[in-house]
Parts: structure tokens; sequence; C-alpha cells
């Protein structure tokens, strides 16, 4: 059984921020990590295969980004993946999430087509649109399970944990089928030096928009819907009043009087 | 691709200044701009350049084909509460912003109603400002999945040509919005937290980019319909006009199960009042601050003295202290209470974005410089293991008083 688990290489986000004056962004020290959410994808698929070695499964994780992304490949390579792939080429540059999914499906249609499982993050952090998966289900044409909390593989069929928002929905579909991850339950595992120096030994490759033949109309800017017309930094807020709580008394007293003048505490 | 006319580039720098990825740079050997692998297309430096040493390939736009596609269209999600169905709140916020968005544009605005035995529900839509409602009820659409909505909706708009389609960011809706758009090889935009018609009646999107450091204005420019999500809480709710209404049209809907790829096999829903955060008039927030799981009792506390919900940060929810439905934020939910107290939470970004809509903030925090204090209304520098409790003893004083007083 082969599962292919989709990720993204972000900025870790709260490390950027915008210089008000210039509207530039200010990266000094921003460093890049494997996205959250991707790791709960490729945590799931590893568990998946500890659980089921008589369905000898092999984990595949492909990614689309600069060159640098290699860093987080190698990552999911240390944690556990057999394979990975880079999509990685200038014309695939300014692809919105219509031309972003679209490279994402012509690199499994090219490199497993015989797929059985694809798992993704449910959205990057850097982004957050959530949007990038679904596409690439609808434009591989199987079905979706999103926002995931736990996989599971029951006669031949994915059966998912999915948050809902009054709590939770349990989720089947033949395979196969795609599932986002929104939880898991490794978060940032260090993995071990027998692991790190596995990994090196492991496949990683880097492929052009030519190597898996994608027709380069089909991405990048130009096969963008979705264009930026504008990038801007957010309004400043101003805060309010903002008072020393050493003597908590006192801190206690101005925070009750300033509920009671502005009407939120009722008998 | 962005190309540099190196007759033109006089390597002025303005663009490497401007650039907000660095993604360009002059080399000083040749004083002429070059483009990096990290450039997003964004467009900022071919605005800056004072030369025209820059511009951006973008394909042609047909004014012709565009113009065939009319109308404000909003997916009409509704749900299950105490055994009856009801319109989603995010709905009628839509329907707010789309009724200005339709006049701007002089089009009409409808909704898509899909469900079973939903007619019931379309009285408000008229009353918060639809002109018409596509009605597809079918027994397949008595629960939400994936492809029953994505072919019923796509099948819709298909016929239709609508110029602009909004959903909700709800779960459902970040699950359906981006199986419609690549159905019909159209833009999405998720999220937006802005939505206007700018001079050449292009839907203009704007939403936070990089956690909310960032603002990213964002066209559509060649396809129709527009398409755009947005959270719940993002827009106000429009006031009901009762006397308002509308036509309904049927819509004859062909689905078999077959078509539909998913089952759900069972639904868990949490007994757990608390959940709703969205809803709450009054937020009770705990960050890592609080350093003690035990210490969500005194944060429960203060929730049940000011008749308010408990809710959380990110932090939080990795630690397993709170579920995932209380966290607050770009990876959470967007919330506008009334009130919002914040104990212990910096303020990194990924929460601000999801609070600082709440009429009022209020803050402790130890540290002087944490983020939140710059949107809070009222902030206490301090320990909030001592203000917290000393303020439910004082508060419950009042309370004791105001009982006791005559009349």
């Amino acid at each position: 059984m082969k599962i292919v688990v989709l990720v993204k290489q972000v900025p870790e986000a709260d490390k950027v921020a915008v210089d008000p004056e210039t509207g530039t962004l200010i990266r000094e020290g921003i460093t890049s990590i494997l996205n959250p959410y991707c790791e709960y994808a490729l945590d799931e698929a590893v568990k998946l295969k500890n659980t089921h070695p008589e369905e000898n499964i092999e984990i595949i994780t492909i990614s689309m980004g600069p060159p640098q992304t290699k860093m987080a490949l190698l990552r999911c390579l240390e944690l556990g993946a057999d394979k990975a792939y880079l999509l990685s080429d200038r014309k695939f540059a300014g692809s919105d999430v219509w031309a972003t999914s679209t490279a994402l499906k012509e690199g499994v249609v090219n490199l497993e087509p015989e797929f059985d499982l694809i798992l993704a993050g449910k959205q990057a952090i850097d982004g957050d649109t959530a949007q990038v998966p679904a596409e690439i289900a609808e434009q591989l044409g199987v079905p979706q399970i999103t926002y995931g909390v736990k996989v599971q593989i029951v006669d031949k069929k994915v059966e998912v944990k999915r948050e809902i928002e009054t709590g939770y929905q349990i989720v089947s579909a033949r395979m196969p089928a795609l599932v986002t991850m929104s939880k898991g339950s490794n978060i940032r595992r260090i993995p071990s030096m027998k692991e790190v120096l596995n990994a090196r030994k492991k496949p990683l490759e880097v492929l052009t928009a030519d190597d898996i033949g994608i027709d380069e109309n089909k991405v990048g800017l130009k096969a963008s819907p979705t264009q930026v017309a504008r990038i801007f930094a957010p309004p400043e807020k101003v805060g309010g009043e903002i008072i020393d709580g050493s003597d908590h008394i006192v801190a206690a007293k101005n925070l009750l009087e300033f509920l009671i003048v502005n009407n939120y505490i009722k008998e | 691709m962005l190309k540099v006319d190196y007759e033109a580039c006089t390597g002025c720098k303005v663009c490497e200044k401007v650039c907000p990825f660095a993604a360009i740079i002059v080399v000083p050997e040749t004083k002429k701009a070059k483009v990096l692998d990290t450039c997003t297309l964004c467009g900022t430096c071919v605005n800056a350049c004072k030369f025209e040493a820059l511009s951006i390939e973008r394909r042609a736009i047909s004014e012709e084909e565009l113009a065939k596609f009319s109308g404000v269209f909003v997916w009409g999600e509704w749900e299950k509460k105490e055994d009856s169905n009801k319109i989603k709140r995010v709905v009628l916020e839509l329907l707010g912003k789309g009724r200005e968005l339709a006049e701007k544009l002089g089009e009409t605005l409808s909704v898509i109603l899909p469900g079973y035995n939903v007619e019931h529900l379309i009285p408000e839509l008229f009353h918060h400002g639809a002109d018409k409602v596509y009605l597809c009820d079918h027994v397949l659409l008595e629960q939400y999945t994936t492809d029953g909505y994505a072919t019923t909706i796509s099948s819709v708009i298909a016929t239709e040509k609508p110029s602009i389609v909004l959903y909700g960011a709800t779960p459902n809706g970040r699950d359906l919005a981006p199986r419609i758009a690549a159905r019909l090889a159209l833009g999405l935009t998720a999220d937006c937290t802005g939505l206007d018609i700018n001079e050449s009646r292009q839907l203009l999107q704007t939403r936070p980019a990089f956690g909310g450091n960032i603002m990213a204005s964002i066209l559509s420019p060649y396809t129709r319909p527009q398409m755009s999500s947005v959270r719940p809480n993002v827009f106000s709710k429009s006031n009901p006009d009762s006397s308002r209404t509308g036509d309904i049209v049927r819509v004859n809907v062909n689905l078999n199960r077959i078509t539909i790829r998913t089952k759900i096999v069972e639904e868990i829903v949490s007994q757990d009042d608390s959940i709703n955060i969205e809803e709450a008039k009054v937020l009770v927030s705990a960050g890592k601050g609080i350093g003690d799981k035990e210490n969500l009792k005194l944060i429960e506390e203060l929730a049940q003295e000011l008749n308010g919900t408990v809710s959380g940060s990110r932090a939080l929810v990795d630690l397993g202290w709170i579920p995932h439905p209380q966290q607050v934020g770009q990876s959470g939910k967007t919330v506008a209470p009334t009130l919002y107290l914040a104990l212990g939470i910096s303020g990194a970004i990924q929460h601000l974005v999801g609070m600082s809509a709440s009429d009022t903030i209020i803050s402790i925090n130890n540290d002087p410089e944490a983020a939140i204090f710059k949107v809070s209304d009222f902030g206490i520098v301090g320990n909030m293991f001592d203000i917290v409790p000393e303020f439910i003893k004082q508060l419950k004083e009042y309370k004791r008083v105001q009982t006791e007083k005559p009349g």
C-alpha cells in the first residue's frame, strides 16, 4: 500500500513582521520549518505503517517549493518517510491555490499513480487557506475527508475521525482517497540519531516541471486565476489604558470599576 | 514571470527596497536587477520602478466573456440545532455584505440552499436581503457531504453564471469551496476580511497573509464567478426586514447514492456548551502564562462569575489542556464577543487576528511588553494569580451588596 504525504515548508510565522514605515517584511533570523499540520499528516502515515505491517506500507512525501525545501523533506525522511520528491522550478512561481494544486496533482499522477491514500495537513500556517488539498482531491477525482484527527484502515476503506463544529464525525471512504489532518499526537518529535543517519540514505529527488512533464501553461502565475493586487501592512492598533498591577488589591479594584462603568457586571 | 528590461534598468535599487520577499537584488557587478527564486510575482516592484524596467507577463482578459456573468450568490449553510434546522449566522453576515456588493454592481443577491426539507428556512434569507433562493431539495442532501453538495452547487453555478459566490469559512465551507473551485477551474480567496468592488467592477478580496502580519488584496481578473470565503464574525449580521420577500427557484437535483463517496458512520455531538465560543458574549481566555493545567480552575471560576465561556490560545490546545473547538486564533476560531479577557496570553499575531474585533478587550500579563496590551482597552501588568482571586472576591462582595440593596 502506498501513502503519499503532501508537505509544505513554511517560515516560522510569528517571527515575520512588517516594517510599518516601508511596508516590507522584516526577515532577520527567520527560520523555515516543516508546516506543523503536515507533520501531523506524516506522523499519522507512520502510525498506519507501524500498525499495519501486513499492508507493507510505503510512505512517499511530495512537496513543491524553492530548492531549500529539501530541508523539510529531509525532516520527513528522518521522521519515517521512505522516499521524497521536491518539485522545484521557476515555472511554478506565482502559483495560487489552483496552480499549486495542479502542480502537486501532476506530481502525484506522474510519480506515484498507484497511490492508495494521500495525507496532507489541513492548512499551512503561512497562508492558512486550507484549500490546496481539497483542490488536489478534486483534480485527482478522489473523495476527500478534511479536518481529520485520527485515521484508520478498515477493510480496504479509510475511516477518519473528523472534527466538526459541534463535536466529531466518523467518516469512511473507499480508497484511493485524500485526508487532511488538523491534529496529531506528536508535535515536533526529535528523531533519534539512527533515524537522522538513515534519512540521508533514503532517496530525495529534486524535479523540474519538465522532469515530470508538466505543461508550463498549467502552472505558475499565468495559470493562476487569482492575482495579488497589493500587499500592505495592517493598520497599527492603539492600545487603551495600561495600569501597574504590583498592588493586586488596587489592580482588582480598578478592574472591577472598569467593568462596572462599562456595564459588564450584571447582578 | 517577472521580466527585467536591462536597457531600462538603472540599478537604482528601489525594487530591492520595496520587495516584501527579498526576491529581487541589484547585482553589484552589472548594476542591473536580478530576480531570485523567492519571487511571488506580487507586483510590488513593478509598481515602484520609475523606469518601467520591470514587467509581469499576465494573460489577456476577454471583457465580453466576463460580462456574461451577473449576480452575487451565497451558499446557504444551515445547521441542526435541537432537532430543527437553522440558517448559520455567517450566512446572514454574508447576506449583509452581499447586499452591499450587489447594489454597487446593480446586480441581484441570491442564495443557493441545498438540503432536505429546508424550505421553511427561506423567509429568513429574504428578510436578510436575498432577492432569490435556489432551493435544492433532495433526500441525499439531508446531511452535508462533499460530493453531494459540491455537485449540486457547481451545477447551479454553471447554469446561472453568477459574477460572485461567497461561502462561510466554516469547516464545511472550507471543505466545499475548494472542491467547487477546482471543478470549475476558478480562483478562490480564503478567509477574506474585506470585500469590495473596484472601479473595474472586480471583486477586491482582502485577506491577512503570513499569520496576519501583512494584508493582501486579491483579484480574480480572468475567471467568473469570483469566489471567496469569509470567517464567521468578520462582517456584521444585517438587520432583518420581515416585509421583504423574493423568488424561489426549485432546482431539479440529480444525485444518486453512488456519486457520494464518503459515508458518515457516526456523529458524536459534544454536550459541552462551552464549545461554542463563537457565539459567547463574554470570553475568558487563557494562554501559556497560566503555567499549570490546575490553574484552569481559576479561569473557569472567573468565567462563571462573569457569565462567560472559557477559551484559550493555541499553546493550551497543543498541550492538550483545552479542546481545539475552544481555540481562538488563526488556526482556531475568530471570535468577537462583547468582552474578551486575556489572561497569560502574550498576543502572538495569530491569536490577535482571531479576537481583535471584540468590543472590549481586557488583559492581564506580567510582561509589560506583551503584544496583547496593544489591542487591549484595559490592561494590567502584574501577576494574574494574585489579581484574579482578589478580583473574584471583590466581585462577589459587590454582587452581594447589590442584591442586599433595598428595591
